[in-house]
């Protein structure tokens, strides 16, 4: 069978992966999109230690389960937040966004 | 005892059996028949689209007091395989500056969304591709994916009428996926499972569509919004954005598009037939099994027979009328229909199922004459203000 | 390497490499199209580790909902992405150094640490969909973070038509 290592350490790699997404690009949609592959490892991270030390107790389901939820939530306040910003500066790059740099 | 009509249970026994016996290990051998069935299903939902387009045309024909195809074969039983040789052996057009690999994507996508679906339909008792545990969201994951396509298809197109169609499929598929999915849980509730085979198996005395009318009334017309078929074709509306997300599809990629659609249409029927109409339930199938597939085909046609029937009835509807009657009817009626349900439901779980089944059934009629009610009376306000002004007549005046 | 191996190998390496490609492509729809298929290839991970309705949830809310708003905030503010133009910041190297020395880090940590080698236990008879619904809605156990999530959904529902709505 896979040891549980295994998906730990492609939760660690989908982490950082996302992380630099984050940090580097420039698209605020990419940066939501590095986001959502962060959130993607922490969900793997919790789906796996729940199969594999407590898998008569939800609570790693019921935590993935949050997480979708805070996802969601943040996906659409986030593209909300990124619509809005189009329209009032024409441009997504989120160094563009410098109306408070004065 | 040995259960003779079981029928395809059998059939799959002997065939692993036949392969162990040609050498096979075990899992080896259900590895095998587990890869025939799923290269098997597809195959066969892809067959049935050509008799379902014939008939489809047929019966919208005589709805509309037309022959419809008559000229190839007898009874233009032929008329689809001459539309096939066209179609095969049209040029395949790719539109300057269109994005390549996922203008050819999308077609793939469109179809495989449909063919998802075939798994989890329980055709018979023994005779389904996956009893899923969680079937039902199952349906609604697979459908995610057609949206996907379409709205691919549009943008890969680099054509403005093209990413119009798809900006309308975002807004249709995605609102009536709301509806779509609250009406999935009223069988969910009513029978306590989210497998499609629980969920037939609980229909066995009483289908859903007695003891949820207004539940699988949600369910006919969520799903035609999500097939996309008139009164909701707005997204290939020919008179406004002249076909849509497919206007730069030609030959075989056109053809996917076009055979998805249909087959699509005819799973819905399939599965409203499977979650209200009690599936492949029904008078002998105890003895002869494989009489269920029959039944469930039977039922999935006579479903499909409404859409289509809706299909040449009704003029497309404006977008605004869309949004409107899905936010401001389906919705809240679905909202409040749950809740409703699962409280007459559990309150009545004691008594006797007919008491049962006829309280539900009382309750959706209930739900019903009041919502008739408050339609009527803002129907009859937005009159008012209309005659009052010369403007047209509101948005949600519809009925 | 046993068959259970082979298929989680291809499919982590479906995840991994389509997520590199999600960080790295140009075009921001095709980004788009690679994470759909990076979180569908999770999605499948949940489904070997026997978790079905995470699983169907993962298509459901991001294949279906995460993904479509992505692509539909792109061919909002279409005008921006069609060039290609510099995706990164001139400091990109360092976020990728980041990355990297972090994820080396915590492979060094996990493949060191104890207990992790372990095969998972065989799951319990009940039906685990059914354990996670009594989970999620029983109050002795995590019904008020279940109502607090929706409400929350309700509140980011509000808070996004509020900002991204016309102000006429």
């Amino acid at each position: 069978m896979v040891p549980l290592s295994w998906y730990l350490i492609v939760a660690a790699a989908l982490f950082c992966l996302g992380l630099y997404g984050v940090l580097a690009r420039r698209n605020s949609v990419a940066i939501l999109m590095g986001i959502e592959l962060m959130l993607n490892a922490v969900i793997l991270n919790l789906v796996a230690f729940w199969r594999y030390l407590e898998p008569a107790r939800m609570s790693g389901q019921v935590f993935a389960v949050m997480v979708f939820a805070v996802a969601a939530a943040e996906a659409a306040v986030g593209l909300a937040l990124i619509i809005s910003l189009y329209r009032l500066k024409r441009t997504v790059v989120a160094d563009e966004a410098d109306l408070l740099r004065g | 005892m040995v259960n003779l009509g079981n029928f395809f249970y059998t059939l799959g026994m002997w065939l692993q059996g036949l392969l162990m016996r040609a050498g096979l290990s075990e899992s080896g051998a259900r590895g095998v028949f587990s890869a025939l069935v799923a290269a098997l299903l597809p195959l066969l939902a892809l067959l049935t689209a050509v008799p379902l387009i014939w008939l489809e045309r047929k019966w919208i024909a005589r709805l509309q007091d037309r022959m419809g195809p008559n000229r190839v074969g007898p009874f233009g039983l032929l008329q689809v395989f001459a539309d096939m040789i066209k179609i095969f052996t049209k040029e395949d057009i790719t539109p300057l500056g269109a994005d390549r690999v996922v203008f050819a994507l999308a077609p793939v996508l469109a179809v495989a969304g449909v063919l998802g679906l075939w798994a989890v339909i329980p055709f018979a008792a023994n005779a389904f591709g996956v009893d899923l545990n969680v079937g039902v969201l199952y349906l609604v994951a697979v459908g995610t994916l057609s949206t996907l396509a379409i709205m691919l298809a549009g943008w890969s197109a680099n054509n403005k009428y093209a990413l119009l169609g798809a900006f309308r499929t975002v807004a249709q598929m995605i609102s009536y996926e709301v509806p779509l999915v609250l009406s999935l849980l009223v069988p969910v509730l009513l029978s306590g499972s989210l497998g499609l085979n629980g969920i037939v198996g609980a229909q066995r005395e009483v289908w859903f569509v007695f003891s949820a009318p207004l539940a699988a009334l949600l369910f006919l017309i969520a799903s035609q919004a999500e097939v996309s078929r008139a009164p909701f074709d707005l997204l290939e509306a020919e008179s406004e954005i002249v076909a849509g997300f497919n206007i730069e599809y030609s030959g075989m990629k056109f053809g996917f598009f076009f055979v998805g659609e249909f087959l699509h249409s005819f799973t819905m029927g399939l599965l409203g037939a499977t979650l209200f109409l009690g599936g492949w339930t029904g008078p002998g199938v105890e003895a002869f099994p494989a009489l269920g597939a029959v039944y469930l085909i039977l039922k999935g046609t006579f479903v499909y027979f409404i859409f289509v029937w809706a299909r040449a009835t009704f003029p497309r509807i404006r977008i605004d009328q869309m949004l409107d009657f899905n936010w401001k009817l389906l919705t809240p009626l679905g909202l409040f229909l749950i809740p409703l349900l699962a409280v007459v439901n559990r309150g009545l779980s004691e008594s006797s199922l007919w008491l049962r089944n006829a309280a539900l059934l009382g309750a959706n009629v209930l739900l019903a004459v009041l919502v008739l009610i408050i339609l009527g009376m803002r129907g009859r306000s937005a009159r008012m203000r209309a005659a009052s002004t010369v403007a047209p007549a509101p948005a949600g005046s519809r009925r | 390497m046993t068959i259970a191996q082979v298929i989680f190998a291809v499919i982590s390496a479906v995840v991994l490499v389509s997520a590199v490609l999600v960080v790295a492509s140009r075009n921001i729809v095709h980004a788009a199209l690679w994470l759909i298929l990076s979180l569908f290839g999770v999605a499948a991970l949940f489904a070997v580790l026997e978790a079905g309705f995470i699983a169907v949830v993962q298509v459901v809310i991001y294949v279906g909902a995460i993904a479509t708003l992505i692509i539909f905030a792109i061919m909002l503010t279409r005008r921006e992405m069609r060039e290609a133009g510099q995706q990164t910041h001139r400091w990109w190297p360092l976020p990728a150094l980041l990355g990297m020395a972090l994820f080396a880090g915590l492979a060094w940590l996990l493949v060191s640490l104890p207990g992790t080698g372990a095969t998972p236990p065989a799951l319990a008879g009940d039906d685990p969909v059914l354990l996670l619904g009594q989970a999620l809605l029983s109050p002795e156990q995590y019904m008020l973070p279940f109502e607090v999530a929706s409400v929350l959904l309700l509140a980011a529902l509000v808070g996004a038509i509020v900002v991204a709505g016309d102000t006429r």
